[in-house]
């Protein structure tokens, strides 16, 4: 590849925040990276950012701390950022920006592939339908996951999402399959060492290990990088996928610190600000990251991506998770009241939503009746939080029989359902599901055919049930 | 051809100078591979262009070439049963898994023509000149441009041709000949003319209950979808592609997903048009402009999009164009005019937001064509307010210049109620002209169903604020009845499955049949309760499930099973005693 290495030096003009300000003396291009060497020869990447005929920009990322104006050196590669990539990266932990921390050999480059990805042509996507198990009810029955969906969980700050995360890296398989299916890749956008650790020991435990990568740019590394870590990520996960045919599941955590990078560092730009502060394109910025996951025709990996975020003050209406969710394939969310309660995992059903479960479940991917059940429920838990609502007003005595029975209802679907000690495989999710329906008067459950009321809840059964 | 020199890039926006002539909205090729841009601004030597596609690699110095003419889209036979970029460039699988910048893609493809003319006659702009046939989309006619009038000199035999042939040549009275084949070329940000405007006629029949029935939209008509995330705006529109009885729908996905896109492409060719009975993708055309693809080229989009709707409302088609979603689409402008320094409006969109809308809004009509027939476009637009919230800029404007509104809930989607469309947050300005509609279609007590359906819904939630304080039951009958009434109009008529092989298309007059089944419902209930039969008898008779249940288990193939239904209501009413719940106890 063309490896045009002109360098530059005593050009800079201006350094702002994580900004040089360069005079344009020699011909490079948007976007093209660079690397900026200081007094001491350490390099830092870089991007060229804006151009004009005489000066250019280029977004340093890393720190510009210790940069001066005389003394750094920029080298122009003449290409847009790359990765050099091969399948040896299984089992290895990589900085931000995709380099080895882990003391081991350097990653073999079979392919060096652009980290922003290209738009997969709408042509050659596979619709996703491979049924993901991932143990939890509140998913597998009521929001399920296929391979090539994005599906996020919508948190906030002290909830378990790490451990709902690492659970399903651990544990997601396909219907009848054999867990440890997927390559995992884990990236972390500016957390806590800790929540690195956790999740490697994780992974560690149960043997998978060897096929899970690590990308971490932690809390203390630079917030321009935070902007390419899922970029280096994605494009590991690209390729194992769609080179190497391999099913990559990619865990991000936190994309708010993402996001909240790209505040910082559009802002010093001084580009005009758009809700709470966040840049315009934040939207199409955050569209080029998730629109990565997918299947392809003819290939036979796949790319699911669980991005994990904190909404702020736990508001959905925040523009983070609301662009977020006009992007994905729905949502997670977790609720603080169920966590308070020790509901584990803390999964607020109502708001949560797969898009994709209509293509990965029923008749010939799950269960006949799985999309009917899911709707029913959903449908009497809507009811019961109504009642719940009425209740909390003028007290249950007001209550008719009906509403009282889906009041109780609202409790043991929390209770019994939503929470769960162990991991559950669906048909044990649905068994849990069809239990509790059976508690409500058959002319209530409207959204059941005559026949799966007959297989699944009719009186019969009961009486058995209640006998055995 | 005019040429310039970048000196400025910077994302999506680039400037150049020139000595030469530039025209605004004038289309540019830009560096090496010859990517697609338009000119959007002129100052002095100076041209500011907005590139269509990925400006990574583009350098200051490098070349700007001027096409002489305004961004425009081909026009002919190979776009039916077909997907395309922003810009009308197919997308097909030999291009490769990922979309590279620069494609010049042309599908080389034959497509059958017959003569509708003979040398000697004469035309106008807009006649027809020809049939034409292609294997994937439904037949069409050849169009003489609009601008072209004269005398046929000479017209090519039957046979099958690529689209580029010249098959007409048409001589002008100054002698000045045009060589005509299958497409034409037409700027996207022009109307394209018509004859005249018509008065709106009758309804686009949609399948949808809630829509058809209650706010129902004009052929010809524009109406605005606003809701959230996840509260059915895709699955709406996807709906209403399969299933409304236009002749051919032009589908715009704009900044949305890739996986939506697929979709379509997978489950379209599988799905039979319920009104003409041939396959659904034959009438259907896809711009996709996935999220992730280049801004500007989801601005152009749009425009795209109407401008090949208006093509085919040309040869006397009744077409309907969905949009998802003009929010992204606003968004594209905002972030292009934020790059050009422009001075930000509300919520920092330009200023000239809202007359760019009513522009494009302003193209849905059903008019007399060029070609002596009658056409329409109707244009249904979705919009994502940004936290929901309806009272941001891209939903307030867009609600002045639509006339039927469509308001999708997030309470309603949460409770997987579908489709989430408010009752009482949802209007249409079209119902006085659709009722002659409803007459002549057996059903001349319509609107005052509608009415009383509508207020009966109105009265629930006043109803239910009281219940919350004094106890459901401690409301009277009359009122307990009313709720129980509303509850079944929600339950049995208004939610539809988009999902269900039965109910995801309801024929007006399966929906007639059940509007008038609840109505008696609610008649016969009345008689009852004046009777003095007790509500409890009412709201716990087991043929309320029935009718709860009627979408899913009665099909098209069975109309006449709500007939039977109504007699056994009858029966099951006429059995119910007054007061016997206190006697029994
Ligand atoms: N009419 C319907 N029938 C059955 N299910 C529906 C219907 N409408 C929506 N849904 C369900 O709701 C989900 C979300 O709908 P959809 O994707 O259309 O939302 P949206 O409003 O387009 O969201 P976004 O703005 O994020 O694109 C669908 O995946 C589907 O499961
Ligand atoms: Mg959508």
């Amino acid at each position: 590849m063309l490896q045009a290495d002109l360098s530059s030096s005593g050009s800079i003009t201006r350094i702002e925040g994580p900004l040089l300000f360069l005079k344009r003396n020699v011909n490079v291009g948007l976007n093209d990276s660079v690397v900026v060497i200081d007094e001491q020869q350490r390099n830092r990447p870089g991007r060229i950012t804006a151009l004009d005929d005489e000066s250019m920009i280029v977004e340093v990322l890393e720190t510009t701390s210790g940069l001066s104006l005389s003394n750094t050196r920029v080298r122009f590669h003449g290409e847009a950022l790359h990765f050099g990539i091969g399948p040896d990266i299984l089992g290895r932990v990589l900085d931000g920006v995709g380099r080895p921390i882990d003391h081991g050999p350097p990653i073999s480059s079979k392919k060096r592939l652009r980290i922003d990805g290209m738009s997969i042509n709408p042509v050659a996507r596979e619709t996703p339908r491979d049924f993901i198990e991932t143990g939890f009810s509140t998913i597998d029955l009521m929001n399920s996951l296929v391979r090539g969906q994005k599906l996020p969980i919508f948190s906030g700050g002290g909830l378990p999402h790490d451990r709902i995360a690492a659970e399903i890296a651990r544990s997601a398989k396909l219907l009848g399959g054999e867990a440890n299916d997927f390559v995992v890749i884990f990236v972390a956008i500016g957390v806590s060492y800790d929540t690195a650790d956790y999740f490697r020991n994780t992974m560690e435990e149960s043997g998978a290990l060897n096929h899970t990568v690590m990308f971490l740019n932690l809390a203390s590394d630079s917030s321009t990088q935070r902007l390419l870590t899922p970029r280096y990520a994605l494009t590991a996960a690209e390729y194992l996928a769609f080179e190497e045919n391999r099913h990559v599941l990619v865990v991000m955590t936190d994309m708010t610190n993402y996001c909240e990078a790209l505040r910082e560092v559009s802002a010093s730009h001084g580009e005009i600000p758009g809700r709470k502060g966040y840049p315009g394109y934040m939207y199409s910025d955050l569209a080029t990251i998730f629109e990565r996951a997918g299947c392809i025709k003819g290939c036979g990996g796949t790319l699911t991506q669980v991005p994990i975020l904190t909404m702020p003050s736990d508001d959905i209406t925040h523009p983070i998770p609301d662009l977020t969710g006009y992007i994905t394939e729905g949502q997670i969310v977790l609720d603080r009241e169920l966590h308070r309660h020790d509901i584990y995992p803390p999964v607020k059903v109502l708001p949560s939503l797969s898009r994709l479960m209509k293509d990965g479940t029923g008749e010939g991917f799950t269960d006949v009746d799985h999309p009917a059940l899911s709707n029913q429920l959903y449908a009497a838990y809507s009811r019961a939080i109504h009642v719940r609502v009425l209740a909390s007003v003028m007290g249950t005595e007001g209550l008719s029989e009906t509403d009282r029975l889906f009041l109780q209802f609202g409790e043991e679907f929390e209770r019994e359902f939503v929470q769960q000690g162990q991991r559950r495989s669906l048909e044990e999710s649905m068994t849990a599901g069809w239990e509790l329906l059976m508690k409500l008067p058959i002319s209530e459950l409207n959204r059941l055919s005559d026949m799966q009321i007959d297989t699944h809840i009719s009186d019969r059964e009961r009486q058995q049930r209640r006998g055995s | 051809m005019s040429e310039a020199r970048i000196n400025w890039i910077s994302g999506p926006v680039l400037r150049a100078t020139s000595e030469q002539q530039f025209h605004i909205h004038e289309s540019i090729r830009v560096g090496e591979v010859g990517l697609l841009g338009e000119v959007i601004r002129i100052n002095g030597d100076e041209i500011v262009a907005q590139v269509y596609e990925d400006t990574s690699g583009l350098r200051p110095g490098e070349a700007v070439f001027g096409s002489g003419s305004p961004l425009s889209v081909r026009l002919g036979p190979g776009l039916l049963g077909n997907l395309f970029d922003g810009l009308l460039r197919p997308l097909t699988l030999e291009q490769g898994n990922f979309v590279k910048p620069g494609i010049q893609a042309r599908v080389e493809e034959k497509f059958g023509f017959t003569p509708r003319l003979k040398p000697g006659d004469q035309v106008e702009g807009g006649a027809i000149f020809g049939t034409l046939n292609s294997a994937k989309g439904r037949p069409q006619y050849a169009l003489v441009p609009p601008w072209v009038n004269g005398e046929v000199t000479w017209i090519d035999e039957a046979g099958e041709y690529p689209d580029d042939k010249t098959i007409c040549i048409i001589k002008e009275s100054d002698g000045k000949e045009h060589q005509l084949s299958m497409c034409h070329d037409w700027p996207v940000r022009e109307p394209r003319p018509i004859k005249k405007r018509m008065k709106i006629q009758g309804p686009l029949l949609t399948g949808q209950r809630i829509l058809d029935s209650l706010f129902p939209l004009a052929c010809g008509g524009r109406a605005a979808m606003p809701g959230g995330f996840g509260t059915g705006k895709t699955v709406l529109q996807e709906t209403l592609a399969k299933w409304c009885d236009a002749d051919v729908i032009v589908y715009v996905g704009c900044g949305e997903r890739g996986n939506e896109m697929a979709g379509v492409l997978d489950e379209f060719p599988q799905l039979e048009d319920p009104h003409s009975g041939r396959q659904l993708m034959e009438r259907t055309l896809i711009i996709a402009n996935t999220s992730n693809m280049p801004v500007a080229a989801r601005e152009a989009s749009i425009y795209t999009a109407v401008t090949v709707a208006e093509y085919l409302r040309d040869q006397g088609l009744r077409v309907a164009l969905m949009a998802d979603s003009t929010s992204r689409w606003a968004e594209a402008l905002r972030e292009v005019s934020g790059r050009l320094g422009e001075l930000p409006g509300e919520s920092g969109y330009p200023a000239y937001l809202s007359s760019r809308l009513a522009d494009f809004y302003e193209r849905a009509a059903a008019v007399h064509t060029l070609c002596g027939k009658t056409g329409s476009v109707t244009l249904i637009g979705a919009i994502s307010p940004p936290g929901g919230d309806f009272s941001e800029p891209v939903t307030t404007h867009t609600k002045r210049y639509t006339k039927v509104y469509w308001t999708l809930d997030s309470t309603r989607a949460q409770a997987r109620f579908y489709p989430a469309v408010h009752p009482l947050l949802s209007y249409s300005e079209d119902i006085q002209s659709l009722v002659d509609f409803w007459k002549q279609n057996h059903h001349p007590d319509w609107l005052k169903q509608r009415r009383r359906f509508l207020s009966m819904m109105e009265d629930q939630q006043r109803l239910e604020r009281m219940a919350r304080i004094i106890g459901k039951d401690a409301l009277p009958p009359r009122q307990q009845h009313t709720l129980m009434c509303a509850e079944l109009i929600n339950e049995a008529f208004l939610s539809q499955s988009a999902f269900s092989d039965i109910d995801r298309y309801c024929s007006p007059q399966r929906q007639a049949a059940m509007m008038r089944l609840i109505h008696h419902f609610i008649v016969k209930s009345e008689e009852a309760l004046e009777r003095g039969v007790a509500i409890e008898d009412i709201s716990s008779m087991p043929l309320l499930r029935r009718l709860q249940r009627m979408g899913e288990e009665i099909g098209e193939d069975n109309i006449k099973a709500f007939t039977q239904l109504s007699h056994s209501l009858d029966e099951a009413f006429s059995k119910l005693k007054e007061g016997e719940t206190d006697a029994a106890g």
